[in-house]
């Protein structure tokens, strides 16, 4: 089974995105506790995509994929905004972030911490990132 | 997300409800903004009705640490929810804030860490 959607790039669709990240992993039986870390994981990387490639532009489109391989739950996403590899940031310190009073920079953090893989191409005019998370307990009906 | 915000006495109490993310994460930033210059001492935040948190809402509480700290700020987050208090967990930020799992508890810790 392979669950997509498409909407326009504004942060309000955010929400939309993880409602639907969350009712396909339901769908896919994967458990609520490994359920909300993958949703939390791509809320990250599609509020990079549309606040920081896309400029919030609701004329530009956020296409995200997600399904079952094995024991793996794969997403990829993809937007035509400016490239950004999240595999090449350089994660700051906790104690760094905490000095300079910002307010960004913890994202990628959290989605490395929660991903098993994360891999980036550009492709033509899109940038595709997919992420991967091995789900052990699949809940039993 | 809904925010409120009421003082009792010398307590500062900020309620959460709903989704605190990228698009929400500003309308906290300026509760908290403006609880700190208006020189708050005692800060509570109660999260019963938060029901999810992303990065945005964990840096706005990471920006105010510093100040928390050098200005002796009572400030305490209650009611958490496991799973909100798991995404504070996976980085560590757990150990920089002060959880308490009930508003008594919490005006108590608030108390201490403001004298």
């Amino acid at each position: 089974m392979n669950y997509q959607i498409k909407i326009s790039c504004s942060k309000e669709n955010l929400k939309v995105i993880r409602d639907f990240v969350n009712t396909s992993l339901a769908e896919l039986e994967v458990n609520d506790q490994e359920s909300d870390v993958i949703v939390l994981a791509v809320d990250e990387v599609c509020a990079n995509v549309i606040i920081h490639s896309c400029n919030c532009d609701i004329n530009k489109n956020l296409e995200l994929e997600l399904k079952k391989e094995q024991e793996n739950i794969v997403v990829k996403i993809k937007d035509s905004g400016l490239s950004y590899n999240p595999i090449e940031h350089k994660s700051t310190s906790l104690q760094e972030i905490v000095e300079t009073k910002r307010k960004g920079g913890l994202g990628l953090m959290l989605v490395n911490r929660i991903m098993d893989k994360i891999e980036y191409r550009v492709e033509k005019t899109f940038n595709i990132c997919t992420l991967y998370k091995h789900v052990s307990n699949f809940s039993i009906l | 997300m809904k925010i409120t915000s009421s003082k009792t006495e010398d307590l500062f109490i900020v309620q959460i409800e709903g989704e605190v993310d990228a698009s929400s994460s500003i309308d906290l930033d300026t509760v908290l903004d403006k609880a700190l210059a208006n020189n708050e001492l005692k800060i509570l935040v109660d999260c019963e009705k938060l029901s999810y948190i992303s990065s945005a809402g964990l840096g706005v509480f990471m920006s105010y640490i510093q100040d928390i700290n050098e200005k002796r700020i009572g400030f305490v987050l209650y009611n958490v929810t496991d799973k909100v208090h798991n995404v504070f967990r996976i980085l560590g930020l757990d150990q920089l804030l002060n959880f308490e799992e009930n508003k008594e508890k919490a005006i108590k810790k608030v108390n201490e860490l403001s004298n």
